[in-house]
């Protein structure tokens, strides 16, 4: 970037995000695409920073969903322990999958992640504390330092706070000397090796990083809605989390939040969307749009894949760069 | 002896019947996956969604127009070929230069749409395809019953591994593919249209995954998703057998089947991971895969 500091941008976002609740939107909806939002960084982290495609997310979104999940409503843990513990067995899936995954690089990588994470789908389907293709159900959401978690305002802000400081905690990291090296294996692994580092061991910290803050969005997740799903843990879900860093802008700090605002939007107002194109084309074919939202993803995916690479923001900061270059020259 | 440490024979039998089939459609899979990664360097995630194609094709040809299984065996690879090459023109060439992930990305997203369509037309819920007529019945070998039809598709596929394998290996026009995918600029240079080669190799990879698509409609519930559970699973095969060779992936591709097979036997609950608990084994022993180079 061009070395302006990035940060009275960032706070002046999250004011107002903050605010958003009381100028009447409904605050389920902001927490819901915080947490994928949340997922959509964690994912960032590796993609964007370290150039590994890691197509098995969504496990560690499962995985920490099923975990808190199974914490706050059969042992009746506290909200906050809870949270962190399924965090916690993320981070140690993360570490499962990444001992295994890097020691293949590129597209094996990413086949690899998206095997394990269908392995542990199954082991979700067939697991007792599951709840199986039913799911965790009406999982409490109890209490933090004696704020009362079932106000959904209150909540709001203790979501919006994991949010803010796990985004803090991706920003120092990314600007570290361990994010430089990071992003100096993305850009040329092998210069990398040359140059000293134990290339595998960074990608390993770095895997483990982005599983453990991918669970902590699961188990936000739990807290929220109140309930874990196998949808959590398919492998669409990693699909998705991928479609929305790609929309957003791979690489960029506030990309995999627009993106995953833009996909969660798509996703709960696809059906109006259909409705209204009926209504106006007459075309009553578009009115089951909600019921296929997958072709519409798909082809946001390809056009994506195709036209626009660097995302709705690295699209627009491409644009804004052109626009002030005569100026600066 | 009828018992097979505690399993009754013909019940081993009919399962390690049953994981050979499975394990056809996976060497059928990884094979086009294989031969389409070797030319164009993009893990097709489509391959999945063409093969439900496939079974769907062979189902709508039998519904609507009436046309017979056989005719649908040939005419289905055509028609998903014929699909194959416009992908491949209209989206793929224009990834080639890029890091793989995008061919990923991409293929993925024709996933996405072409499971949409069908499932916004026909649900998710199967549709029955009747075994056709001359493979109805069963025979009894004295030691199991064997289902005619399930006999065939083992046969059928074996005998299209190895036609594809002998034709990669074997003939010139193969010995062309494989210099292509060593050497692409030196192989034009000898004045070979690489680019009509690579439309062509995508064509035929696609084609075959079609071709399981039929061989698997009588046995499987013809479905939107049908694709995309079998789709991971010949990933993890491709990772076990290591992409490097054609043979390796029709090998580990049957072998997987019948390992898979015999799991449901022994410990039915791990049926639907051993695949991906071998994955991790072979991982953790060879990290390039059993048939793979290490680069």
């Amino acid at each position: 970037m061009n070395g302006r500091n990035p940060l009275p941008g960032y706070a002046a976002l999250f004011i107002a995000i903050a605010a958003l609740p009381l100028l009447g939107v409904y605050p389920i909806f902001v927490m819901k695409v915080l947490c994928y939002a949340l997922f959509a960084c964690a994912f960032n982290l590796l993609i964007g920073y370290t150039g590994l495609l890691s197509f098995g997310h969504a496990a560690f979104l499962g995985t920490a969903a099923y975990v808190a999940g199974h914490a706050l409503k059969v042992w009746g843990l506290p909200a906050p322990l809870g949270v962190l513990l399924g965090a916690a067995c993320a981070g140690a899936m993360g570490l499962l999958f990444g001992l295994l995954a890097i020691k293949r690089a590129g597209i094996y990588f990413s086949m690899i992640t998206l095997a394990l994470s269908q392995m542990l789908f199954f082991v979700f389907l067939q697991a007792s504390f599951t709840g199986g293709e039913d799911g965790l159900q009406s999982v409490p959401r109890g209490s933090l330092l004696g704020l009362d978690l079932t106000q959904d305002l209150t909540l709001f802000y203790v979501v919006l706070g994991i949010f803010i400081a796990a985004f803090w905690l991706i920003y120092r990291t990314v600007h570290s000397p361990f994010g430089q090296v990071l992003t100096s294996i993305r850009e040329n692994e092998p210069r990398a090796i040359s140059l000293g580092y134990d290339v595998d061991r960074f990608k390993l910290v770095a895997f483990v990083l982005s599983a453990t803050l991918a669970g902590l969005a699961g188990a936000t997740k739990t807290l929220v809605l109140g309930f874990a799903t196998l949808t959590d843990a398919i492998w669409t879900t990693s699909g998705l989390v991928i479609l929305m860093t790609l929309v957003g802008g791979m690489g960029t700090m506030i990309g995999p939040m627009v993106g995953a605002l833009i996909i969660i939007a798509l996703e709960n107002k696809i059906g109006d969307l259909g409705q209204a194109l009926a209504n106006l084309t007459g075309i009553a074919w578009f009115n089951g749009l909600g019921e296929s939202v997958s072709l519409v993803t798909g082809l946001i995916f390809i056009v994506c894949v195709l036209a626009f690479r660097r995302g709705v923001v690295g699209e627009a900061w491409a644009l804004w760069e052109k626009l002030r270059a005569p100026r600066a020259s | 002896m009828t018992d097979f440490f505690g399993i009754p024979l013909p019940a081993l039998l009919g399962q390690l019947l049953l994981g050979l089939v499975n394990g056809s459609f996976y060497a059928m899979l990884s094979l086009g996956l294989a031969v389409i990664f070797g030319m164009l360097n993009i893990i097709n995630f489509a391959h999945g969604a063409l093969y439900m194609m496939g079974a769907f094709l062979a189902w709508m040809g039998l519904e609507y127009l009436g046309i017979n299984y056989w005719a649908m065996l040939l005419l289905a690879p055509l028609v998903v070929g014929a699909l194959g090459i416009v992908i491949e023109r209209a989206l793929l060439q224009w990834l080639y230069k890029l890091d793989h992930i995008y061919g990923l990305l991409l293929t993925f997203g024709i996933t996405l749409v072409t499971e949409g369509i069908f499932r916004s037309f026909y649900g998710v819920s199967g549709q029955q395809y009747a075994v056709p007529e001359a493979l109805q019945g069963a025979t009894n070998l004295g030691f199991m019953i064997l289902p005619n039809y399930r006999a065939w598709v083992v046969v059928a596929s074996i005998t299209v591994c190895i036609a594809v394998w002998a034709l990669i290996e074997k003939t010139s026009l193969g010995a062309t593919l494989r210099a292509g995918t060593e050497n692409a600029k030196l192989v034009q240079a000898f004045g070979i249209n690489v680019p009509r080669m690579i439309t062509l190799t995508y064509a035929g990879g696609v084609a075959l995954a079609a071709f399981a698509g039929v061989l698997a409609a009588p046995i499987l519930q013809v479905s939107a998703l049908m694709g995309s559970n079998l789709i991971i699973v010949v990933f993890a095969v491709v990772v076990i057998g290591g992409m490097g060779s054609i043979l390796g992936s029709i090998l580990t591709g049957l072998g997987l089947g019948v390992i898979e097979g015999l799991t449901k036997v022994f410990y039915p609950e791990a049926s639907n991971t051993v695949v991906f608990v071998v994955m991790a084994i072979v991982l953790l022993v060879r990290p390039a895969g059993l048939f793979g180079k290490e680069k």
